[in-house]
């Protein structure tokens, strides 16, 4: 007898853990059946999930913390007893822009977070507007940290399979938002690559797997089955020889409905910057397990309120201690002992690690990935416990 | 003046927004139709309604969750959650594919009869829509289906009746759907060309 699931995703790559835990038997393996949803934009998946109409959902790391200091129309609080993805974010501008940026000095290389922010304010002095998926969403926090002081911006928000049409009718000039809106707007000609999400936040949680808050601890068996057979799917999209059959999955009309050719590029992080352009490397570009990816950090949990919380006039340390709350690393410990190798804390210091490290675990080590911003800072906003 | 309830209808499809704004005229009911696009969180916020109602598929819904940065009456609006207590409406507006928005302390009673029409009405123009897209599909089908008999008829030197039963034929022999039949008929014989 399996035990049906009902789970909402976003049409994007990062929905790729649910969408893989289904077609590959990861859920099966756990005797679950899993009924996946497509929602057409973030505010129909938080209400779906909200009214029970899913049990859990893919959700932007943002969104849940948002709901948790009164931010946005959620009524219900949500918690993350897991993160999805790490990154895999794109900055897109339109060719005109990008030529702007050349005429500027930039060399545009995918990589130069500072040299593209140095451009950017010579290009457009009175300020940007850049579309963002959701209000509250790392790209908006990406935005904000990369630009605030030195270029005036503005966000405007738009579901991420309308980015391309958006960019394409010229209604925005730039947008920061998951794969494969990016490279399918270079596909139709109508934007460059500018930045991946890594150049700014080299490890910035960018999904989590979302629920009510307590319905784990209300359902642990279900819970505990669903966030291995998630881990395991995760797991299986990090393997290099996983990318092809991955890349088909998503490209289904009832998941991406987007050419497989396209979406590989975000899998594999080889990405194609214009039309016409070069294809570069990106590594880190997107991660779905690599390091300690799928370990819900406080310390994420607590930049996000912080960084959210400062932006919107509340006080940033309080916000970064609600924040915590709705990050569930000892729900992870608790489904995932024998399964994951678990990192012996369950905070860190953010930004500090410009080449992976190892550190203490439950058995052995475990590596902890690069973990740097553009501009070098760090963030020790919690003591580690 | 306190009583009346101050609405804002997003829509853009000037038939769909008369449809609505139809079954939602009547007493004690202040109604403004707003066309998405640039902006519409902002415009909101300076109209100071105290329920916004749109489709919950919109790709300018998430805009609206911008109105909580906005100050003003709009400081706080609740999506959907009407009456926590009332599941039943919940349910119905949400299944409905309405989304709305309510300033926070507007009293249930004042809102019930507003939401109790507008789900009526989305409910119907959604299954509207969804004729719409059956009767589009179903077309599409027969055209596909006409012109796979067309290629069989000449490949063959079939009569019509002939090349439409081996079609079926086929169909229920491999156990799919006439339409995957004519569409593999299709493209094979455009790559044969």
């Amino acid at each position: 007898m399996s035990r049906p699931v009902d789970l909402g995703f976003i049409p994007l790559v990062d929905a790729a853990p649910l969408i893989v835990a289904d077609r590959m038997g990861f859920a099966d393996e756990e005797r679950l059946k899993l009924q996946l949803h497509r929602a057409r934009n973030w505010s129909m998946l938080r209400d779906w999930l909200s009214m029970g109409h899913v049990d859990a959902a893919q959700m932007l790391s943002v969104m849940p913390i948002a709901g948790r200091l009164g931010l946005g129309g959620a009524p219900v609080e949500f918690e993350a007893p897991m993160v999805l993805s790490l990154c895999g974010q794109a900055v897109a501008i339109t060719p005109s822009l990008a030529q702007e940026l050349r005429d500027a000095g930039l060399q545009i290389d995918f990589a130069d977070a500072l040299a593209a922010r140095k451009a950017l304010q010579i290009a457009r002095p009175e300020g940007v507007q850049i579309a963002v998926p959701f209000p509250f969403s790392m790209q908006a926090e990406l935005l904000h940290l990369w630009l605030d002081g030195a270029v005036d911006l503005t966000t405007r928000t738009i579901p991420p399979p309308q980015m391309p049409d958006a960019i394409g009718s010229g209604e925005i000039e730039a947008f920061c938002v998951g794969e494969p809106w990016g490279s399918d707007a270079v596909e139709r000609g109508a934007a460059e690559l500018l930045l991946p999400g890594t150049a700014i936040w080299s490890a910035a949680p960018e999904k989590v797997l979302a629920t009510r808050r307590g319905w784990i601890e209300s359902n642990p068996d279900l819970g505990g089955a669903l966030m291995r057979a998630v881990w395991r799917a995760c797991r299986w999209l990090a393997l290099p020889e996983s990318r092809v059959t991955a890349s088909e999955m998503l490209a289904r009309e009832d998941a991406l409905g987007i050419e497989p050719e396209v979406i590989e590029r975000a899998l594999s992080g080889r990405l194609l910057l214009s039309q016409t352009g070069d294809t570069v490397d990106s590594p880190g570009f997107l991660s779905f397990h690599d390091g300690t990816a799928n370990f819900p950090w406080r310390s994420q949990a607590a930049w996000i309120g912080w960084q959210l919380g400062a932006r919107m006039g509340l006080d940033p340390s309080a916000s970064a201690a609600e924040a915590q709350a709705v990050w569930r690393p000892d729900l992870f410990r608790r489904h995932l002992a024998g399964t994951a190798v678990l990192p012996a804390a369950s905070a860190k210091v953010e930004g500090a690690c410009p080449q992976p490290v190892q550190a203490g675990a439950d058995r052995g080590t475990v590596e902890l990935g690069r973990n740097t911003f553009f501009d070098g800072r760090i963030f020790d906003l919690l003591p580690s416990d | 003046m306190a009583e009346t309830l101050f609405t804002v209808i997003v829509e853009g499809d000037p038939e769909r927004a008369a449809t609505i704004t139809e079954a939602l005229t009547g007493p004690g009911l202040e109604l403004r139709v707003i066309a998405p696009g640039p902006g519409l969180a902002r415009r909101i916020a300076a109209l100071q309604p105290e329920l916004v109602l749109i489709d919950a598929a919109s790709p300018s819904r998430d805009e609206l969750e911008e109105l909580t940065l906005a100050s003003g009456p709009m400081e706080r609006p609740v999506a959907i959650f009407v009456d926590q207590s009332d599941s039943n409406m919940t349910r119905a507006v949400v299944e409905s594919g309405v989304a709305a928005y309510v300033v926070d302390g507007l009293k249930p009673s004042r809102l019930r009869p507003v939401l109790d029409a507008a789900v009526a009405r989305f409910n119907m123009l959604h299954k509207m829509r969804a004729e719409l897209a059956q009767t589009r599909a179903a077309l599409e089908e027969r055209k596909l289906v006409d012109r796979a008999k067309g290629i069989i008829m000449r490949a063959r030197n079939l009569p019509e009746d002939e090349a439409y039963a081996l079609m079926r034929r086929t169909a229920m022999e491999k156990g799919r759907k006439m339409a995957d039949i004519a569409q593999a008929v299709v493209t094979a014989s455009e790559m044969l060309k």
